[in-house]
C-alpha cells in the first residue's frame, strides 16, 4: 500500500481523528487530576472518606429517616439525599397533571381558559425560578397566620405560617388483620385483567366500556368488606388540633417543603404544558379529522387518537423537564429546605473535605438523573411505534 | 481485507504514536534536561502514558517562605475576602463603598504594603466558600468574622492570624416567646431557631440543646439575610449566630429591633480572626504584625490624627513602632515604616473598632485593650 493514498484515504483519517481526540480527553483529564492532586499535597491535605463515620453533630429540620445530631455525617448526606428524593418524586407527580392540563387548556377553544393557561405558561416560563421560590417561600408562605390564628379549609386543613397541616389516617388496633384485605384487593387487580382479556377473546363484538369500572369497584369492595368485618374500623382521622404553641396530629408539610414542592411544580408545569401543547399540535390534522369522520367524539378523538401518537413526540423532552426539576431541587437551599445539597454544603464546610463532598454530590445527582432517564427510556420503547 | 481496515489503520496510529512518543526517550542520553525524566520512569511507560511522565515525585514541594508576599508586592494590590452583607463588619453601603470592621484591616494591610489604604480588591465570599477561595489562593487573605477553630486550623490548610474581634455565640428571641434575657435555653423548648449553614454556629446550636437536654427544630439557610427575614416574618420562635451579628444585623434589618430579647446565655467562644494560607509565614506574619502594630498604637495613644506629631517622640518603643528608628519593618521585607503607614491611613484599633460598630451600641467588652480589662494585647515590637 502506497503511503501516500494512506493519508488521503477518509477512513484512515476519520479513525485517526478519533484516536486523537481520545488521547486529547487523556491528556486534559491527567493534566486536571494532576493538578488537583499537585495542589492539595501543597496544602497538605489528604482526601478520604473517613470523616462520614464521624458525627455530624449538627441538627436537620425535617427528616423522613430517623436522625439525631449524633448520627454520622454519612447519615446526614442520607438525610438530604432522601429529602432530595421525595420532594423531586412528589414534583414529577404533580408537574405531569398540571403540566398536561395546562397544555391542554391553552389549546381550548374557550376563549378565557387558553388565555389563562397561556398567562401562566408566559409569566412562569420567563422569571428564574430561584426568583419564584423566595416568592412563594417570603411573599405567600411565611406570610400565613401565626398558629393561633389559622386559616382552616374543609378538611379540615389549617393553613400557617409553619407549615400545612392535613387531616390524615391514623390505624387502630384492628389495622393489622385489615392489611390482609388490602393485599388480596391489589391482588385482585391482575385477576380482573386477566378475566376481561379472556371474555374480550371469546366475545365477537367488543366488550362494553363500563367493564373497565371493575378494576376500581372489586378491590374497593373487597377493601370495604374488610373494614366492616372488623370489631372497630382499622383507620380513624388523624385530625391536626391546636395545642399549646403548635398543631399536633395530622400531617404537616414544612413551609419550605411546601414552597419547594408548589414552586418546582409551577415552574416545570409550565415548560411541560408547552411540550404537551407541541405534541398534540404535531398530531398529523388528517388524523383528527379521520377520527372525527368515524364517528368519535372530540373527547375520544383527544383520548384515542390525538394522544397517543402526541405521546411518542412529548416522552423524550418531557423526561429533560424531569430532570431539570431532580437538579432544580438543589435550589432549595435559598429557603432553608434540608436537602442534599444544603446537608452536603454544611457537612463541607465542618469537615473541609471539599473534593469528596463534590464527589459525593455529583455521584448522588447523576445517579437520580440517570434512574429518571432509564425508567423514561423503558417508557419510551413501550409506546413507541412497533413497525412489522 | 476491507473488515480488516480499521483493525490496520488502528495499529498504523498506535505505532506512530508509540514510535513519536519513543524518539525523545531514544536520543536522551544526548542532553542533559531529559534525562531527568527518563530516571524515574521506563521507557516503554512512558510511551504508553504519556500524562504519568508528566507526574512530579512523590515528596512534597518545600514550604517557602514569601511566594506569596512577593506575589502581593509584584501585583501591586491586595486581594483580600470579605463578607460581602453584613452591616459593620463587610457591607457594600449605598455609595458603592466597602465599609466595614473586617474591610477596614484589608485597608491596613494594603496600606502598610502599598502606602494605599485603596490598593485592595475586594472579593464579598459567602460562608460556604470562603476557605476554598483561600486555599485555593484566589484571595490573599480572608478578612471575613470566621472564627479560628481547631478542626479549622488543622485540617483547611489555613494558618489564622490575631484575634481581631472576640465573639460569642447569642440567641435572640421575640419577646412574646421569652421575656427575659436572663432566662436560660429551657424556655426555648419546642422552638424553631433560624440559622445560616457553614457556620460553626449550626453545630454549637445542635450541641448547646443536646446538653440542655431541649428540643428544637433547624430552619438552616445558606444566607445570613434570608434567616433573619424568616425569623422576623415569624418562621421561627428563635434566631442564633454570633452576638455581634445579632446586634448589628438585628438592628439593620428587623421591622422593631425592641421587640426581640437577645439572652445572656453564651452558647460558644467565637474568637474571630484574619487567615492566611499555610505555605507563607512570612506573609502570615505581616498580617499579624499589622494588627498587632495597630493594637500597641491603640494603647499608645496614637491615632490616625495625631500619629506625625508622634514622630518627634523621644519614646523608644514610639520610635520603633513608627519605623523611626531600629530596622523593624525590612526583616518583613517591608517598609521601616508599614505601621506608621497603617495608622496614617486607616487608623489604631480603637478607631477602627469606633468607626464602624458605636453606632450599633456594641459595647467594646472583651474586645477593650488588657489595660482597660479586656483581652487585646499586643506582643512588644521589638
Amino acid at each position: 500500500m502506497n503511503i501516500q493514498s494512506f493519508w488521503r484515504d477518509i477512513r484512515f483519517l476519520k479513525i485517526l481523528a478519533q484516536v486523537i481526540f481520545i488521547l486529547l480527553l487523556v491528556l486534559a483529564a491527567g493534566y486536571l487530576y494532576r493538578n488537583v492532586s499537585t495542589n492539595l499535597a501543597r496544602q497538605g491535605l489528604a482526601v478520604g472518606y473517613g470523616f462520614l463515620k464521624n458525627p455530624a453533630s449538627f441538627g436537620i429540620g425535617e427528616s423522613f429517616i430517623s436522625y439525631e445530631p449524633s448520627d454520622t455525617y454519612g447519615r446526614a448526606l442520607l438525610v438530604g439525599l432522601v429529602n432530595t428524593l421525595v420532594v423531586s418524586a412528589l414534583g414529577i407527580v404533580f408537574t405531569t397533571i398540571v403540566g398536561v392540563l395546562a397544555g391542554v387548556a391553552r389549546l381550548s377553544s374557550n376563549w378565557l381558559i387558553s388565555r389563562f393557561a397561556a398567562a401562566y405558561v408566559g409569566l412562569i416560563r420567563n422569571t428564574p425560578l430561584l426568583l419564584q421560590l423566595m416568592f412563594w417561600y417570603f411573599a405567600v408562605i411565611i406570610q400565613l397566620p401565626s398558629v393561633r390564628d389559622a386559616i382552616q379549609l374543609p378538611g379540615p386543613i389549617y393553613l400557617t405560617q409553619r407549615g400545612i397541616y392535613l387531616t390524615w389516617a391514623e390505624a387502630t388496633s384492628t389495622f393489622s388483620a385489615w392489611r390482609v384485605f388490602l393485599i388480596i384487593a391489589l391482588i385482585s387487580i391482575p385477576i380482573i385483567w386477566y378475566i376481561l382479556r379472556t371474555a374480550q377473546r371469546r366475545a365477537s363484538v367488543p366488550l362494553s366500556p363500563w367493564w373497565t369500572l371493575a378494576y376500581i369497584f372489586v378491590p374497593a369492595f373487597i377493601i370495604w368488606l374488610g373494614a366492616i368485618l372488623q370489631p372497630e374500623p382499622p383507620l380513624r382521622p388523624f385530625v391536626p388540633e391546636l395545642s399549646g404553641l403548635n398543631f399536633k396530629g395530622g400531617v404537616r408539610l414544612t413551609p419550605e417543603f411546601a414552597a419547594l414542592l408548589f414552586g418546582l411544580v409551577t415552574y416545570t408545569g409550565a415548560f411541560i404544558a408547552e411540550i404537551v401543547r407541541a405534541g398534540i399540535q404535531a398530531v398529523a390534522k388528517g388524523q383528527v379529522e379521520a377520527a372525527r369522520s368515524l364517528g368519535l367524539t372530540s373527547s375520544q378523538t383527544l383520548r384515542l387518537v390525538v394522544f397517543p401518537q402526541a405521546l411518542r413526540i412529548m416522552i423524550p423532552p418531557v423526561t429533560s423537564q424531569y430532570l431539570n426539576l431532580a437538579k432544580n431541587s438543589s435550589l432549595a437551599i435559598g429557603i432553608g429546605y434540608p436537602d442534599l445539597f444544603s446537608i452536603a454544603g454544611t457537612t463541607h464546610n465542618q469537615t473541609g473535605a471539599a473534593i469528596e463532598i463534590i464527589t459525593i454530590m455529583m455521584l448522588s445527582y447523576l445517579s437520580i438523573s440517570l434512574f429518571t432517564s432509564l425508567l423514561m427510556n423503558i417508557y419510551n420503547k413501550r409506546i413507541q411505534l412497533v413497525e412489522r | 481485507m476491507r473488515k480488516l481496515f480499521p483493525l490496520f489503520s488502528l495499529v498504523v496510529v498506535a505505532s506512530i504514536m508509540l514510535a513519536a512518543c519513543g524518539t525523545p526517550v531514544a536520543a536522551t542520553p544526548v542532553t542533559v534536561e531529559v534525562t531527568r525524566i527518563v530516571t524515574s520512569e521506563a521507557p516503554a511507560a512512558a510511551a504508553d502514558t504519556p500524562v504519568v511522565e508528566a507526574q512530579p515525585t512523590a515528596a512534597p514541594p518545600p514550604v517557602a517562605g514569601g511566594e506569596r508576599l512577593q506575589t502581593i508586592l509584584d501585583r501591586g494590590q491586595l486581594v483580600c475576602g470579605v463578607h460581602g452583607t453584613f452591616q459593620g463588619f463587610g457591607f457594600v453601603d449605598s455609595a458603592g463603598a466597602w465599609t466595614g470592621f473586617d474591610v477596614d484591616f484589608c485597608r491596613a494591610w494594603a496600606a502598610a504594603l502599598f502606602n494605599d489604604a485603596d490598593a485592595v480588591e475586594f472579593r464579598g465570599l459567602s460562608a460556604q466558600d470562603r476557605f476554598t477561595a483561600l486555599a485555593s489562593g484566589e484571595v490573599d487573605v480572608l478578612s471575613r468574622n470566621s472564627t479560628w477553630t481547631y478542626t479549622r486550623d488543622a485540617e483547611l490548610g489555613l494558618t489564622f492570624g490575631p484575634v481581631t474581634f472576640y465573639d460569642g455565640q447569642a440567641i435572640m428571641a421575640k419577646k412574646d416567646v421569652v421575656s427575659d434575657s436572663a432566662a436560660g435555653l429551657d424556655a426555648l423548648e419546642g422552638a424553631n431557631v433560624c440559622v445560616q449553614s457553614g457556620t460553626t454556629t449550626e453545630l454549637n446550636l445542635a450541641d448547646q440543646f443536646r446538653a440542655a437536654g431541649v428540643n428544637y427544630t433547624p430552619v438552616v439557610f445558606e444566607d445570613q439575610n434570608a434567616a433573619f427575614q424568616a425569623y422576623d416574618e415569624g418562621r421561627c420562635d428563635a434566631i442564633t449566630s454570633d452576638r455581634s451579628q445579632l446586634a448589628t444585623q438585628g438592628q439593620a434589618v428587623l421591622q422593631n429591633f425592641a421587640d426581640h430579647v437577645i439572652l445572656d446565655v453564651v452558647m460558644s467562644k467565637e474568637p474571630l480572626a484574619p487567615a492566611v494560607a499555610q505555605g507563607d509565614d512570612k506573609w502570615a506574619d505581616v498580617v499579624h504584625w499589622v494588627v498587632y502594630g495597630m493594637i500597641q498604637a491603640e494603647e499608645l495613644g496614637i491615632t490616625s490624627e495625631n500619629v506625625d506629631t508622634f514622630l518627634t517622640s523621644e519614646d523608644p518603643v514610639v520610635r520603633r513602632l513608627l519605623g523611626v528608628e531600629g530596622e523593624l519593618g525590612s526583616k518583613l521585607g517591608l517598609s521601616n515604616d508599614f505601621v506608621y503607614r497603617a495608622i496614617k491611613l486607616v487608623g489604631n484599633y480603637g478607631e477602627v473598632y469606633d468607626r464602624n460598630l458605636a453606632t450599633f451600641n456594641l459595647a467594646r467588652g472583651q474586645n477593650e485593650l488588657w489595660t482597660n480589662g479586656g483581652l487585646m494585647y499586643a506582643p512588644p515590637m521589638r
